[in-house]
């Protein structure tokens, strides 16, 4: 089991070098000079510009600048942005929101996916079953931007239920809107994943045992159907987190949360590598070890699975 | 002063609310007439957008920046809605011969922080902005101050990577040109005369700074102390990525003050979800409207929207370095291209009204702006004209049209939509191909510009400064200016220019800058499209709102219900 975690911790050292030397070699990549961008039609003093540029290390070849951001983040010193501010500042203050944003929508889809699916899967061919089948195809193929805007304005602005956008006052309730559009699409997939894996387990043949050996209903679900039925829903769900992370740039922007999205978005547009760096290399963190915990759920929900060999 | 380039609004974005804006609620719109005196102790949102920079005066160049700074500092001048500069902190200010100033200071003046304003106060703050090791982005205001030179000069050499890299090494502290001779009296002696220098005393570049600024600008700037209509609510109050929110200064008295008690702004990466929030009076006023509601603003907020003209502009740059611009020939097909573009359709049909054709170099808020300049018909959509002129230069040298023209441009902030516009015009009317270059981002466009690397045409711009003709003119055109990137370069316009500025009084300034118009009109360096209008809209809290000269919001005379 240790060998086993402490394995998996060293796989992030390649896959956390080869990402962040990719990102930051396609922002380096980027035309155009990014302090000179900052001031449009009028610019500053060229002095202004150049001592800037070599402030933020833009004057160096590509394998310097690299090698001395990696320098600085490993001497936990991620410098500053364009504007001056603080990285690390900043970050600490985006993660946490998103954060919100992420276990809100994954809470949603994993409660509401694996009840509906079960209920769905249990009776398979059912009303409930068709209806939710339907819905669930229409979920999945209205784009999420599509859905981000139809709730803001029926929920934000015309039946006022809930505030329109988040901006600066984030906290579970005004995160809950938008966490709604974000963990759509794949409570749909969940609850599809869940019906699927509980119709094939009902008829398993350690399902009818238990039934002949007369459980009750109610432990049939839970202990021995559901039980089973979850691995490949938690596989989905770890890997979503990931996703709902980094993700998020389209819902963020909708409702204005100051998200990592956002700030990605706003890094990206300035060019600002060693920021949009250590987003991803957060980012990648949360990926690997989001994974790993997966990874760890199997043996729990299925005791046969061994991590030593 | 830079663009906004908040404007970048995702496409899906743009589709997606496309789809909805049919069913846009317009929120019911409550009988404003009990409420018209306003309630002077509310506080009112505002959209805004995290500042690029430490709040100081002298260095914030971008709007979203600069909207605070200017609420939050008061100058020797400022400008009323109208752009007419009005005298603020200065008793008056005075010269007989354009070159040597004296300005008297009011007394009594104080900082919120209780540090009295007075000459000295000026003096070192203007000192310290020009200097080039404080790296001010807005340092070039002093240039026409004597003595800028040894405070502004820089050291060139090679850099790492071999091109040329300067860093500030400023021979004097202080500007000999300026000097505070009592408490309330400056005197200025500039290098050289100009007679438009006093206007633009109430740009922000012009305002007082306490002594804690200029001994720690950087965390002076997270929570500025000014001396103008507003503070910041507590220390802090710049939430980075959120919001800043300013409070009534209530020992504010001047030209300026607060109708309201305070403004809180709040940041919009895009200004899309700020337009919903004002559907549902989330948010209570922006000047930033998502492209596809320009189509829909009036009917969204019927009786809560405005619409003014403001000092900024837009040309077409033609780079002399294009052999087929050059020459007589070149003179003629630069004014073709002028006459084959229908400015008045465009601005009609793509920008909805938002922008009105130009009538000349500089928009028509500008005081001594002047309408019919010898040369200004090329303004005019006439496409005979136009056939007539392209063929008489073909007469002359023949136009290589083995590639497109192309018009080079971001094309976010809708930008795409009027240049295919253009482009179809001199395709359908001169018979030759035109297209748009694409470029992702507006950095890209600069520095091929910037390199004269441009194989055709480009989008350029202009957000004037302070109201002045001078102001469109010199940092555009004028040889070797600061932003005259196309390196367009004509001795006798700037010889008028240079006369403009040394001429004894305004009308015979303006005189000056409008016969250098002729020139740039001959010489169509650059085709003038149009002039910008700013629309916004504002929620059901508040009574009436209008934008200054420049486009921003008047916050201050926002009276809310």
């Amino acid at each position: 089991m240790t060998r086993f975690i402490l394995r998996r911790l060293l796989q992030v050292i390649p896959v956390f070098l080869g990402t962040t030397l990719l990102v930051y070699y396609m922002v380096f990549a980027l035309p155009g000079d990014p302090i000179a961008a900052l001031f449009g039609d009028r610019q500053p003093p060229q002095s202004v510009i150049d001592t800037l540029r070599s402030q933020y290390n833009l004057d160096q070849p590509f394998w310097v600048q690299y090698g001395l951001f990696l320098k600085n983040l490993f001497t936990f010193n991620l410098g500053n942005d364009f504007t001056g501010q603080p990285i690390a500042a900043s970050l600490a203050r985006v993660f946490p929101v998103t954060a919100m944003l992420a276990i809100e929508a994954l809470a949603i889809q994993a409660v509401f996916g694996v009840a509906f699916g079960v209920f769905a899967g249990l009776r398979r061919g059912g009303w409930f079953d068709s209806t939710v089948l339907v819905a669930s195809l229409v979920v999945i193929a209205v784009p999420t931007f599509v859905l981000g805007f139809v709730f803001q304005l029926v929920f934000g602005v015309q039946l006022g239920w809930a505030k329109p956008t988040v901006g600066a006052n984030a906290n579970w309730v005004t995160l809950l809107l938008p966490a709604v559009v974000l963990g759509l699409v794949s409570f749909a997939y969940v609850l599809r994943l869940t019906r699927a894996s509980v119709s094939e387990n009902m008829n398993a043949d350690y399902v009818r045992t238990a039934t002949a050996k007369g459980l009750s209903r109610p432990r049939v679900v839970l202990a021995h159907i559901l039980r089973n039925s979850l691995i490949p829903v938690v596989t989905y769900l770890g890997a979503n987190l990931g996703g709902l992370m980094g993700g998020a740039i389209v819902t963020e922007g909708i409702f204005n949360v100051p998200g990592v999205g956002n700030k990605l978005y706003q890094a990206v547009l300035r060019s600002e590598g060693p920021t949009i760096v250590s987003i991803v290399s957060v980012l990648v963190l949360v990926f690997v070890v989001a994974n790993l915990l997966v990874d760890l759920l199997y043996a729990w929900l299925d005791p046969r699975i061994r991590y030593d060999q | 002063m830079r663009f906004t380039r908040t404007s970048k609004a995702l496409g899906i974005v743009a589709i997606a609310a496309l789809a909805l804006t049919g069913c846009g609620a317009g929120g019911g719109s409550t009988d404003g007439s009990s409420t018209a005196a306003g309630d002077p102790n509310k506080v009112i949102t505002a959209y805004s957008n995290e500042p690029q920079n430490p709040l100081l005066p002298a260095n914030t160049n971008e709007v979203y920046g600069g909207r605070v700074v200017e609420l939050l500092f008061e100058g020797l001048r400022t400008y009323d809605a109208s752009g007419k500069p009005v005298n603020a902190l200065a008793d008056s200010i005075e010269s007989s011969d354009a070159q040597n100033w004296t300005i008297k200071v009011k007394q009594g003046q104080k900082f919120t922080n209780g540090e009295a304003i007075t000459a000295k106060t000026f003096v070192d703050s203007w000192n310290f902005a020009a200097n080039s090791k404080n790296l001010q982005n807005n340092g070039f205001f002093f240039e026409s101050i004597a003595g800028y030179e040894d405070v502004s000069a820089v050291n060139s050499e090679k850099g790492a990577d071999g091109k040329t890299k300067t860093t500030p090494a400023p021979k004097a502290d202080t500007m000999s040109g300026l000097a505070a001779t009592d408490d309330s009296t400056i005197t200025v002696k500039l290098a050289q005369p100009e007679a438009d220098w006093s206007l633009r005393l109430g740009y922000s570049a012009f305002f007082p700074l306490p002594s804690a600024a200029l001994t720690d600008p950087k965390t002076f700037g997270e929570n500025p102390v000014g001396n103008g209509p507003y503070k910041f609510e507590k220390q802090g109050s710049w939430v980075h990525d959120q919001s800043i929110s300013l409070v009534k200064n209530a020992d504010y008295k001047g030209p300026r003050e607060a109708k309201n008690g305070g403004v809180t702004f709040k940041f919009y990466t895009d200004p899309g979800p700020a337009y919903t929030d004002l559907q549902s009076d989330n948010l209570d006023i922006t000047d930033v409207l998502p492209s596809n509601a320009l189509k829909t603003y009036v009917a969204d907020f019927p009786d809560r929207n405005a619409t003014k003209p403001v000092a900024t502009n837009s040309t077409l740059n033609i780079p002399p370095y294009n052999p087929n611009f050059q020459g007589e020939a070149g003179k003629l097909r630069r004014q073709a291209l002028s006459y084959a573009i229908n400015r008045e359709e465009i601005a009609k049909v793509v920008f909805n009204g938002t922008r009105t054709p130009a009538k000349a170099f500089v928009p028509p808020v500008i005081d001594g702006f002047k309408e019919g300049l010898k040369g200004s018909e090329v303004l005019k959509f006439d496409a005979a004209k136009a056939k007539d002129l392209w063929a008489q230069a073909e007469k002359i040298q023949p136009y290589d049209n083995s590639k497109p023209l192309q018009i080079a441009s971001n094309t976010d902030g809708g930008n795409k939509e009027w240049i295919d516009a253009v482009a179809n015009g001199f395709k359908n009317n001169l018979g030759i191909q035109a297209e748009i270059q694409p470029f992702a981002k507006f950095a890209e466009v600069l520095n091929l510009r910037k390199s004269q690397q441009l194989p055709g045409l480009t989008r350029a711009g202009w957000q004037g400064d302070y109201p002045s003709l001078y102001n469109f003119l010199g940092p555009v055109w004028a040889t070797n200016a600061s932003s005259n990137y196309e390196k367009y370069s004509n001795p006798e316009f700037d010889k008028l220019l240079k006369e403009g500025l040394a001429a004894k009084s305004t009308d015979e300034a303006n005189g000056k800058f409008n016969q250098a118009q002729e020139i740039l009109f001959q010489d169509l360096p650059g085709l003038p499209l149009w002039d910008q209008a700013r629309p916004i809209v504002w929620s059901n809290n508040i009574v009436k709102a209008e934008t200054g000269w420049n486009g921003g919001i008047l916050y201050y005379g926002i009276t809310a219900k």
